[in-house]
């Protein structure tokens, strides 16, 4: 709704006080909910008292927080038509954060889904995907620019009707103190993109409204979420739709989790995180 | 061993794994030599290409990776980025013709000539705390990638916020259909040659992959040789 100046009375302090006061307390289809308990979404099964963040994000909006080790992020694409453009930094060395070529190298697999951990490029875990009912997630696109969303939507700001995923990380960022040369490639969740044997990609869409996926922090993070188009989606229009963010307490990947059998290489990840934790007195 | 012996042992075969053949090849475009160096084999080197001038890089002695990262040379946040090149070209493999991205989704140079059949841009840079995940924990002393970029960045003001993930010339890394992928037996050759054009002017690092444990480098670190070839006037 658009504000109106002939709706409000606001001559005096008094009044502008009273007119700013009386605005609170309003529901907006995107919003976070505070405290994270009052949600009217709670994910099932989940304590509502151990929730930490809930927030409905608009398309063509952002988010983000500092989340600390042992966090369990449960995104949640509301229409099927959102798109999780997520990074991720170790809070206490924001250089470390997502590196999107260990994560999909080392994991031996392009395409993300359960029980993939999300690697810095210092040999350590960031986030394990936990949980996905999806399946179409990409990261080998990254999210969009200034120079792409003009080029397709004739507009790209922060402020117009298609904003593009870099330019909102670039604010997310800076929220944290964190400037342009602090974003690498991003991965994405609830679009998903696949290679044919040529190397060109196809778009493969969504899974449909309703999906989720989790992430578990195994360090303490700044999580970055732009939720715009996809890169490589062919529809013509801006079409981006709400995602929803619930976390809460839950419990990190600890050495003699069975998720360290899940390859070699994740071992020895999930315990270069250990000892790095170890060393800083954190376990 | 004096240091005009060091240089001739880098071209010497006998420096290598046996068998290993030389081949310096030469500029993949015509112009003016503006620059020709030879890389060692797991060392780092750098160099400011300007605009419309174009960059060969030759696998001397074949399937050695050239793990690179291009930087616009007037402003370093802006620099090479791994998803818009494949976003924008639709295609995970680089070939000739190929625009090599900014993370601003601007063309920092486009591939004008290339000699393999396709390019890695997926793979990735290897290093120390990496190897421990792919090779264990006693690889812990050799030298990588990521500690090349980070030597050769620190000479231009720029650390670990500047690595971001590369190209690697030379290596191959195949996407399988259920997303399966991974490093293997290169398609190069000795004197097997790719080159660029510089879109803008452009900083070019590049670390000769020091890697000895998979096939990006056969398992044989060998030499890069780095020609610089005036555009037209």
């Amino acid at each position: 709704m658009a504000a109106v100046a002939s709706a409000h009375n606001t001559e005096t302090v008094a009044l502008a006080r009273a007119d700013a006061r009386a605005q609170g307390g309003r529901i907006a289809d995107a919003m976070p909910y505070l405290p994270a308990s009052s949600t009217p979404y709670p994910p099932p099964g989940v304590e509502a008292a151990t929730l930490t963040w809930a927030e409905t994000v608009a398309g063509g909006n952002y988010t983000h927080q500092v989340v600390a080790r042992g966090t369990r992020i449960r995104l949640a694409d509301v229409t099927g038509d959102a798109c999780a453009h997520v990074l991720l930094y170790n809070a206490l060395e924001p250089w470390e954060r997502l590196n999107v070529a260990d994560t999909v190298k080392i994991g031996w697999q392009a395409y993300l889904t359960t029980g993939h951990p999300l690697l810095s490029g210092d040999g350590r875990v960031l986030a394990t995907i936990v949980a996905d009912d999806s399946g179409q997630h990409d990261a080998l696109c990254g999210t969009s620019t200034a120079a792409a969303n003009q080029a397709k939507f004739g507009d790209s700001a922060p402020h117009g009707p298609s904003p593009s995923g870099r330019e909102l990380f670039t604010l997310a960022a800076a929220k944290h103190g964190l400037a342009k040369r602090d974003l690498p490639p991003s991965i994405s969740f609830f679009k998903g993109v696949r290679a044919a044997e040529d190397g060109s990609l196809t778009f493969t869409g969504s899974a449909g409204p309703g999906r989720t996926v989790d992430l578990l922090a195994e360090l303490p993070l700044i999580i970055l979420i732009a939720n715009v188009p996809h890169p490589v989606d062919p529809r013509p229009a801006y079409t981006c739709g709400p995602l929803r963010v619930h976390a809460w307490r839950s419990a990190p990947t600890e050495p003699g989790d069975s998720r360290l059998d899940a390859s070699p290489e994740a071992r020895r990840a999930y315990l270069n995180t250990a000892g790095y934790l170890a060393a800083r007195g954190l376990s | 061993m004096t240091a005009s012996d060091s240089r001739q042992a880098v071209l010497d075969p006998a420096s290598y794994a046996p068998g290993t053949v030389l081949d310096r090849s030469g500029p993949l475009a015509d112009g003016t030599v503006r620059l020709d160096e030879i890389v060692p084999a797991r060392a780092p080197w750098s160099a400011v290409v300007g605009q419309g001038d174009v960059l060969t890089i030759v696998d001397v002695g074949g399937n050695q990776s050239a793990d690179c990262l291009l930087y616009n040379a007037h402003d370093t946040a802006e620099r090479y980025s791994v998803p818009d090149t494949i976003a924008w070209s639709g295609n995970v493999y680089v070939r000739t013709g190929t625009v090599l991205r900014s993370n601003e989704g601007n063309p920092l140079a486009t591939v004008v000539a290339n000699e393999i059949d396709r390019q890695d841009t997926i793979g990735g840079a290897c290093g120390k705390e990496s190897n421990t995940l792919r090779y264990g924990h006693h690889t812990m002393s050799e030298h990588g990638c990521r500690e090349n970029f980070l030597a050769e960045a620190a000479r231009y003001g720029m650390g670990a916020r500047d690595i971001v993930s590369n190209l690697n010339w030379f290596m191959n890394v195949p996407v399988e259909a259920d997303g399966t992928l991974g490093i293997v037996d290169g398609i190069s050759g000795p004197g097997k040659r790719v080159a660029f054009r510089a879109e803008m002017d452009i900083l070019v690092v590049v670390s000769n992959c020091p890697q000895v444990n998979n096939p990006c480098n056969d398992f044989n670190p060998t030499p890069l040789r780095m020609i610089v070839t005036a555009g037209p006037a």
